[in-house]
């Protein structure tokens, strides 16, 4: 005998003539009488009876055999498919505790802990459309957004995805990075995604050392039970006035943290202040992340900018925010990636002179001498320090080899 | 009249099935590329006195129904038109519902092209005032013809080959309808100036000069002579005033937007990058790109690229808009060769700059005659709906078998130095590179690059082009590459829809023999 449970309608994902790579679902749990799968698709025509079969087995992982379906679908590939199936199924109270996962590309290779972090490519976890060709736009990162793309209704449905996501979509040689809603949310998140391996989690709103500790210890823990051994790194994001006091004791709150960012526009909302397009009223807070992130050796990684229409303005930002020591920013379109990374690259003539004294040092080194010294002048052993990075850093960007 | 019957097929040199006869016509299968070369005389229209002609010049008569009748208007005839006035054309309905309000039947309506806002040419279908179609159909009027409604079969011709079925007596126009956004009562007839202005009349020229009888339409009646004149009087039989012959916020586009859509972007800029590192954009080049979003982004990229390699264009060809126009007023091409004018600065241009000089499809595309400018361009970007791996395109067909677009210029340019298709490599799931066409447009062999947001492939045809590239640092892959990844992406090959049986149109080749047949929808 079954236990009779609460039955209820379950619906999930988008439809319409603006939807695109979406579908909607909803699920009538019945009695009996089998699975009833009524489909509409603009390609119906080619996947058709491949969305039926896929439909199918989903909800037959997922324990729904007898059932009303209806999928409005708008060309979703097949990792969509199965989320949106698996929300409606949850969301009619059914296939609790099961996993329904599409097949997986092979991971690429783990991240490093001070690898380049110029640019992450937002997209926004409830739509699909843009996961598929984000890679190709090369940034150095994608971010999975669950939180403030993410109406609050959705976000079930959006980790789903984000989960698919990073199991079935292949994101060449992209860092890939989730952002989870503002704890204790995000724990539930970390849940769903973490055994999916991504490279990187950002923590948002974080304005004291415990946040930054319960999410690295949730991470730790799933990670043992699904014998997960490849790096997770942790970003935490500083939204508030708070956060920014707190600065230091959240970045060493775990040695899973590889960076510190800050995001300006609820930092200005905290403030009370207009956020303005040369950032004079962050200009604190942005500092104070650089010298942070500096003190606890992480990366300094700045907020967005938001105007994508305004190519110059983004190329002005990107330009004084290096100047300030950050290391990279946010782009919320492809378009702004290439500017960033030009905004972030090392100029021809720094990167000539560092190559100077990197020549130098070699030399001294080869000669056994303790004074590195260019022409007469005699450099010191932290801008040889910086020439060295430096140099690494163009290499790794391609700029030189 | 020419009720669908079953057709005997035959296949063509491509390997695709074909009516032998069409609409009780005839026909030359394809025989491939540059094989058919007929012989003989051209067609031409009747000699005409012009005793029989008001000796001053005023051949205005009160409404396009008097013009129809003193053409003799009776049925079965075939009445043309043109497509200058794009979506915002209100003539070449006027004509044909007048028609049936005469009480004419089965006409052959031959459009330069056919647009969505003629739609309710299927009520004139289904009334029996309109037999066919022969032109580019979509939308709605391709769904009637694919769903196998109408009752004669669909033509579908390049620009080109629109002018060489004319010219070769294929089709005979009994009545041209010309609209005319500023005309003299003689019949000399402008598209550049006017409150319904559309820049160039080039698709008339041919209805005008082989019709037997042409009639001006004009919203903009001005006293002879009516110059610079696009289409001579002197081939023209009446001339009617009417308050507007269209709407001129579907004619033109006030702006070009630029897309924003990242993909089409990186296309765009692929496009662009291949021509430079190939070598193709140099000092006195070429290039004709279209209006379409990846298009217009192209002309944005390589104008750049010319900037910094100091380079200017010889002449490049429209479709103009305002992204040429720049090119031309900031001095980096010499000429614009305007086929036609979708935008305000298109129209402004064209109407001012001596050097944005409009033309016909008899000097950009017709096959049969003594050469055409297509061929003398150096690059080409054209879309496709589809292409296979042997580099075969697809553009009147989606991959379910339904009429989406007309052939356009699409067939003529082909002949171009360096024909480059760009397209996205999937849409809706929806592979674009696939086994085997649905429809055959373009023959692989004269279709030179396919660039995709996931690469570029070249066919190896083309050595030259692969030698060129060599070094680049684009992502240059083979097509079956590019499909495989797409194909798992898309969770599989899509199932192949199911073939009608029953043709319900042809795509005619740029010499008018019959490349393939476009089937009745299932």
């Amino acid at each position: 005998m079954t236990v009779a449970t609460e039955i209820r309608t379950g619906e999930a994902g988008h439809s319409g003539p603006e939807i695109r790579s979406d579908l909607y679902v909803r699920i009538e749990p019945r009695d009996s009488g089998g699975l009833q799968i009524e489909l509409e698709s603009r390609v119906e025509a080619y996947y058709g009876d491949s969305i039926r079969k896929q439909a199918e087995e989903v909800l037959e992982a997922l324990g729904v055999r007898d059932a009303q379906v209806l999928i409005r679908d708008e060309g979703a590939l097949p990792f969509v498919i199965a989320a949106r199936i698996e929300a409606a199924v949850r969301r009619a109270g059914l296939g609790e505790g099961t996993r329904v996962l599409p097949d997986r590309v092979d991971l690429p290779a783990p991240s490093d802990r001070d690898r380049i972090r110029r640019s992450r490519l937002y997209l926004p976890g409830s739509e699909p459309k843009y996961f598929i060709n984000a890679a190709l736009h090369g940034p150095d990162a994608i971010i999975l957004d669950l939180e403030d793309s993410v109406h609050a209704a959705e976000k079930d449905a959006a980790r789903l995805l984000v989960r698919n996501a990073l199991r079935a979509v292949d994101f060449l040689c992209c860092e890939r990075m989730v952002r989870i809603n503002q704890l204790p949310l995000g724990l539930e998140d970390l849940d769903e995604v973490i055994p999916e391996s991504p490279d990187l989690v950002l923590i948002p709103k974080v304005e004291n050392p415990d946040q930054v500790m319960a999410a690295s210890t949730r991470i730790a823990e799933i990670k043992a039970d699904y014998g997960i051994t490849r790096p997770i790194w942790l970003m935490p994001i500083l939204e508030s006035a708070l956060g920014i006091e707190n600065a230091f004791a959240i970045a060493k709150a775990s040695d899973q943290s590889v960076a510190l960012t800050i995001g300006l526009e609820d930092y200005t909302a905290d403030l009370g202040v207009v956020k303005t397009s040369t950032g004079a009223e962050s200009l604190y807070a942005r500092q104070r992340v650089v010298n942070t992130a500096h003190a606890a050796g992480l990366q300094a990684i700045d907020s967005v900018f938001g105007d994508v229409g305004d190519m110059e303005g983004l190329r002005a930002w990107g330009l004084n925010s290096r100047g300030l020591g950050f290391e990279g920013m946010g782009c919320v379109h492809p378009t702004q990636i290439p500017v960033v990374h030009e905004a972030f690259a090392p100029g021809a003539n720094e990167i000539e002179r560092a190559q100077k004294i990197v020549a130098a040092f070699h030399d001294a080194q080869q000669k056994g001498l303790g004074v590195v010294s260019l022409g007469s002048k005699m450099i010191d052993p932290p801008v040889v320090q910086r020439a060295l990075k430096l140099v690494a850093r163009a290499q790794a960007m391609g700029l030189i080899h | 009249m020419a009720v669908l019957e079953k057709a005997e097929l035959i296949a063509n040199a491509a390997g695709r099935n074909v009516p032998e006869t069409v609409n009780g016509r005839p026909q030359v299968p394809y025989m491939g590329v540059g094989k058919y070369r007929p012989t003989g005389m051209k067609a031409s229209p009747p000699i005409c006195s012009a005793s029989d002609y008001p000796s001053d010049g005023d051949k205005r008569v009160p409404d396009l129904e008097t013009a129809l009748r003193k053409c003799g208007l009776r049925d079965g005839m075939v009445i043309s038109s043109h497509h200058h006035l794009r979506n915002g054309d209100r003539v070449a309905l006027m004509a044909l519902e007048t028609a049936g309000h005469m009480g004419v039947k089965d006409l052959t309506w031959f459009p330069s092209a056919s647009f969505p806002s003629q739609k309710s040419a299927i009520e004139l279908m289904q009334a029996g005032v309109i037999d066919h179609i022969e032109g580019s159909m979509n939308g709605p009027l391709g769904d009637y013809c694919t769903q196998g409604k109408m009752r004669g079969m669909g033509v579908l011709r390049s620009h080109g080959g629109r002018w060489q079925a004319i010219q070769d007596g294929e089709v005979h126009i009994d009545i041209a309808v010309i609209a005319a956004p500023t005309a003299d009562a003689f019949g000399n007839c402008d598209g550049s100036h006017g409150k319904s202005a559309c820049g160039s009349l080039g698709f008339a020229l041919a209805d005008s000069l082989y019709a037997d009888h042409v009639i001006v339409v004009t919203d903009n009646l001005v006293p002879f002579p009516c110059a610079p004149w696009q289409i001579q009087g002197n081939n023209v039989d009446y001339v009617v005033a009417i308050d507007s012959i269209g709407d001129p916020a579907r004619i033109v586009s006030g702006t070009t937007q630029l897309t924003r859509s990242p993909d089409r972007l990186r296309i765009a800029e692929f496009v662009a990058r291949f021509l430079r590192d190939a070598g193709i954009m140099r000092d006195g080049f070429s290039f004709q790109a279209g209006a379409g979003g990846i298009a217009l982004a192209f002309v944005g990229y390589l104008k750049q690229m010319m900037k910094q390699a100091g380079v200017k264009a010889r002449f490049v060809r429209g479709g103009s808009t305002k992204y040429l126009v720049e090119l031309l007023e900031e001095g980096l091409t010499d000429y614009i060769l305007d086929g036609q004018t979708f935008d305000l600065d298109g129209i402004r241009s064209i109407a001012n700059n001596p050097r944005h000089v409009a033309t016909s499809p008899l000097t950009s595309y017709n096959y049969h005659g003594k050469g055409n400018f297509a061929s003398m361009v150096d690059a080409v970007v054209l879309g496709a709906t589809e292409v296979d791996t042997h580099f075969n395109a697809n553009v009147v067909t989606h991959s379910d078998g339904r009429l989406l677009h007309g052939i356009g210029g699409w067939q003529n340019c082909l002949a171009s130095r360096c024909t480059i298709l760009a397209v996205p490599s999937f849409r809706d799931r929806i592979p674009v590179i696939v086994d085997e066409v649905t429809t055959l447009c373009g023959p692989g062999e004269l279709i030179d690059v396919v660039v995709t947001e996931r690469g570029i492939a070249i066919n190896p045809k083309r050595q030259d082009l692969l030698d060129a590239t060599r070094g680049s640092t684009l992502p240059i892959r083979s097509l079956e590459e590019i499909q495989r990844e797409v194909e798992r992406i898309c969770g599989g090959k899509p199932r192949r829809p199911k073939r009608g049986v029953r043709p319900v149109a042809v795509v005619k080749w740029v010499d008018g023999t019959v490349l393939d047949t476009v089937w009745q929808v299932e």
